[in-house]
């Protein structure tokens, strides 16, 4: 057999390849597992691999072009998907242990459109516990490593997927994003990621952390690609009241024109003290390159920006506590052994179950909703939120995009904040506001840091404008295609 | 000193849905242990809840019946809480933002008419059920049975305006009549689709604050409410006129020994941390949706009631009475529509008609006799077919066979005699064979008639025509 490296190859190509009996789907899928199997021991990208049942879905892609008939614009293209998205008759761990055996009987509806549309899951990414935490530290499967610098984090929480791609195993994989989570390890792993308009993706079978802020999104190697695998899991759906009932654009035709009239916003609170020098020159340079070509640069605030973290930490936080009640050994997960009643049940399931940043963030919140703290805290945060979004909306009144860094630092090393978490938050200082503001941002690699680290910048649009975001990106890809070369 | 009672009641009543409220899981009684239970019941994870709008136009529509005002946007939120019947750690509610707001009950204790103020109504979910493995597997373990978790109920909660133990019946009877009316409860109290909470206080007669309360629980028939209430009552009063004071707390109601006892304190020290569900948008209902569920209330009985004053020209209490189920004002109407004497239909109905069904243990949907048979009955009471004795025979085998009256008569043989030959010839005989008191009647005993009269029907078996057999028996003896 051929041996097919991923890493040279868009989707896109790959599924031409496929389409041209050039290549064989199963041989795409091999080549994946085989990276997989291969990388996995460093990495820690993967929580599982689905072998059998991706050996089964490239098979029927190319049954299909045995018969002659067309391929979908994924079609045959191999995908990892975030353990917190649930996949029928395979585990859905959220990097817990209190769901370690747990294997959903149903698909999530993102899933449900990845297996319609003929793509390959090859295997559940891993990540942050319950996909709380900045930096892939937290999962109960142990710390994802940055294939760029094994010993650094990857960012998190998706950075199972970002790694999954910068290693060149896959092309692209779906992350969640709750406050950055997509960006973020996107942004540390020098890979494009993508976090939809609050309500563009169903977040039916997504395990939720924080249901107002979390969005499934796109990681990928390629803006194209990014932008197919998000047509492909757009839209509305039944099952999801939250996902909007608005026409998906079309998000792959013509992709990065028409960039050079855009206004961009430079939001004067993202270039703070303290952040890295290397990040803020990277910045700089990406916003003057779109001003060459004929955007204009427009000074603008954010006021309210300062307050994204705590206002997010306690709307989140309030409503994990309330979406991590159900796991209390009762109909499925893990189940503390000989408890001699019922209180000691749930208490001794859950202390066994779960990790120490997601009991912290349960404290924090049933604390927030408590009867005589919930004004102060809870109904407080969701003042701050509507203040966060007429920000953007202001802002949105005078340009089409929002540019500024992913997150003040590169990756660090592994264990360096863990014990830190007012540290570890300020990581999604700049990746906060967006999900608070419910509005669309991509984080694109613009270039390495002195030290080889991978730098992302981070682009925002106006609600369900994710267009805008992809030309943009799609733009910068195709004039500086080598900052987004995978590791070596 | 003088002390008043002061009542609230919080209803909870399960609606007549087909499918639960965020699921398309069917709400039929009587499956086996989850087997109407899909992941969305079990709180698995990553499931959503998805609104059932048959579920907000039957609260729509119990709330435009008792005059509240239905909120143009209204949200759901969570109450948050432990229990393993309750799938997801949290039940969804309504808590800030309810669908209804305000409205009222008129309730008619003892004949006179009160208005009870309603404070709010709101959707919510119905939790699981536990079942102790007494019966079941395991002795020493509990089972979760989810069919029912997700059921969709209103909770309606009253202003404390109820002031004694009758009212609180009256007022709960009145809101089941009305949920039956709207076809959207079938209020049966003893199988839980309808349950009530009771917030009880007492305080000096004519004081404006409100004493200490307690909250009663597991009161699970009609009666049981009034029992619990007027122990409650005595309870209170007991503590205050000893110089006590009242302390806030949850009492269960304990149906056999007749008495309220404290739930302990773990039981109920809840904070729900309620706070806005984000799984789901704010409900927006506007005046389209609001008129086209008011076109689908019926005469609710109020306005029955007084039309049957009205137009049939009942007494209230008749009226009253005949209305309190649709299927049983329906019943009047159409028997009364054949037989267009309204008094005595209403008299057969509420005297025999009820005794029967009451005796049985029937509803009046399942009473064996039609309306249309119940008005032909009357009618040949009316033709002098049948006596009105006889008439109490023939119901009776009607309401075993559900068979026509005039099938039973000519079955039976029961026709009256009204042939005056025939009955002569018994009266002669009667008076023949009584020659003593024949005697004694025309010297002046005349209240014998009766014993003669009672000859007669016995002879005939009943079937004599009872005027026809007094007549001859005051010629013939004279």
């Amino acid at each position: 057999m051929a041996h097919v490296d991923l890493s040279k190859k868009s989707a896109s190509e790959l599924r031409r390849a496929i389409q041209a009996r050039e290549l064989r789907a199963v041989e795409v899928a091999e080549a994946a597992l085989q990276c997989i199997a291969e990388r996995n021991g460093q990495l820690n990208a993967f929580i599982s691999v689905c072998r059998q049942p991706a050996l089964e879905a490239a098979a029927a892609v190319d049954a299909k072009v045995a018969r002659g008939e067309e391929l979908g614009i994924l079609e045959g293209v191999p995908v990892a998907v975030k353990d917190n998205i649930c996949t029928a008759g395979h585990p859905t761990t959220c990097a817990s242990r209190i769901l370690a055996n747990f294997v959903p009987p149903y698909d999530s509806t993102v899933v449900r459109r990845l297996r319609q549309a003929g793509m390959v899951i090859v295997g559940k990414t891993n990540m942050d516990e319950f996909a709380m935490g900045s930096s892939s530290e937290t999962s109960y499967f142990g710390a994802v490593h940055n294939p760029w610098a094994l010993e650094r984090i990857t960012g998190g929480s998706s950075g199972g997927s970002a790694a999954a791609v910068a290693a060149g195993c896959v092309p692209l994989a779906l992350g969640s994003d709750t406050g950055g989570s997509i960006r973020q390890p996107a942004g540390m792993c020098g890979v494009v990621g993508l976090k939809p308009t609050y309500g563009r993706v169903s977040r039916f079978g997504l395990v939720a952390f924080a249901s107002s802020l979390d969005q499934i999104g796109p990681l990928g190697h390629h803006v194209e690609d990014v932008a197919a695998l998000l047509q492909i899991i757009s839209g509305h759906d039944p099952h999801d009241s939250t996902a909007a009932d608005l026409p998906v654009e079309d998000y792959t035709r013509n992709l990065g024109r028409g960039v050079e009239r855009l206004r961009l916003g430079v939001p004067k609170e993202y270039f703070i003290e303290g952040m890295d020098a290397d990040i803020r020159a990277a910045t700089e340079a990406v916003i003057q390159f779109y001003v060459e070509q004929g955007c204009r640069r427009v000074e603008l605030s954010l006021p309210h920006t300062d307050y994204a973290i705590a206002a997010y930490y306690i709307v989140a936080s309030s409503e994990a506590s309330s979406n991590l009640a159900r796991y209390d050994g009762v109909r499925y997960g893990y189940r503390t052994q000989g408890a001699g009643d019922l209180y000691s049940l749930y208490a001794r399931t859950r202390a066994e179950g779960f990790g120490s940043e997601v009991k912290r963030r349960i404290m924090l919140g049933t604390f927030a909703l408590s009867s005589g703290y919930y004004d102060a805290y809870y109904r407080k945060a969701q003042k701050v939120r509507t203040l966060i979004r007429q920000d953007f909306e202001r802002a949105f009144a005078q340009v089409d995009a929002i540019i500024c860094p992913v997150s003040p630092i590169p990756a660090f090393p592994i264990g360096e904040k863990f014990d830190d978490p007012l540290q570890m938050y300020l990581c999604d200082v700049f990746t906060l506001p967006a999900s608070m503001g419910g509005v669309p941002g991509m984080s694109i690699p613009v270039g390495r840091t002195r030290h080889g680290l991978p730098i992302g910048v981070q682009l925002l649009a106006p609600h369900f404008k994710e267009r805008t975001l992809l030309d943009l990106a799609a733009f910068y890809q195709r004039h500086f295609p080598e900052a987004f070369d995978l590791v070596k | 000193m003088e002390l008043e009672t002061v009542i609230g009641l919080e209803v909870h009543a399960q609606l007549l849905t087909r499918s639960k409220i965020f699921c398309t899981c069917t709400t039929e009684f009587g499956r086996a242990p989850n087997e109407s239970a899909c992941p969305i019941c079990l709180g698995m994870p990553g499931v959503l809840p998805v609104l059932n709008r048959t579920v907000v136009e039957f609260a729509m529509k119990l709330g435009l019946a008792v005059h509240a005002t239905v909120a143009r946007s209204c949200r759901f939120a969570r109450k948050n809480y432990f229990y393993p019947d309750l799938p997801k750690g949290y039940q969804i509610s309504q808590f800030e933002q309810p669908l209804c707001v305000g409205g009222h009950i008129d309730i008619q204790p003892n004949g006179g008419s009160k208005r009870i103020g309603l404070t709010r109504i709101h959707m919510e979910e119905d939790a699981g059920k536990l079942i102790h493995g007494e019966n079941l597997g395991d002795p020493n373990s509990s089972y979760v049975d989810l069919n029912r978790a997700g059921i969709p109920l209103v909770e309606i909660v009253s202003e404390p305006d109820l002031s004694s133990p009758e009212e609180a019946r009256a007022y709960l009877l009145k809101l089941k009549s009305l949920l039956q009316y709207l076809e959207v409860c079938d209020g049966n109290m003893e199988e839980g689709s309808l349950r009530c909470d009771a917030n009880i206080s007492l305080r000096p007669k004519g004081a404006t604050a409100l004493g200490t309360k307690t909250e009663i629980k597991n009161m699970n028939s009609f009666r049981n409410v009034q029992r619990a209430l007027e122990y409650e009552i005595e309870r209170q009063r007991a503590i205050l006129s000893g110089g006590g004071t009242i302390h806030q707390e949850t009492r269960l109601w304990d149906a056999t020994q007749g008495v309220t006892l404290p739930m302990r304190s773990k039981e109920h020290a809840h904070d729900y941390r309620y706070f806005p569900e984000p799984d789901l948008v704010p409900l927006v209902v506007d005046e389209a949706w609001i008129v086209a569920v008011r076109a689908t209330i019926p005469e609710l009985p109020d306005e029955k009631r007084q039309r049957f004053e009205r137009d049939y020209g009942l007494p209230a209490y008749d009226a009253e009475v005949l209305t309190t189920s649709r299927p049983l004002a329906d019943y009047f109407e159409t028997a009364a529509r054949r037989y267009p004497k309204p008094k005595v239909v209403s008299n057969w109905v509420m005297g025999e008609l009820l005794g029967a069904l009451n005796r049985s243990g029937k509803e009046i949907g399942a009473c064996p006799i039609a309306p249309e048979n119940l008005a032909e009955l009357l009618q040949l009471i009316d033709a002098g077919t049948i006596s009105g004795k006889i008439a109490k025979t023939v119901f009776e085998e009607m309401f075993e066979t559900s068979a026509s009256p005039r099938a039973i008569v000519a079955e039976k043989g029961l026709t009256q005699i009204s042939d005056s030959s025939a009955v002569e010839r018994v009266v002669d005989e009667v008076i023949a064979a009584n020659p003593e008191q024949l005697m004694q009647y025309r010297a002046g005993r005349t209240k014998l008639l009766g014993f003669f009269v009672g000859q007669v029907m016995k002879a005939t078996h009943g079937k004599a025509n009872p005027q026809l057999v007094n007549d001859l028996l005051r010629e013939k003896l004279r």
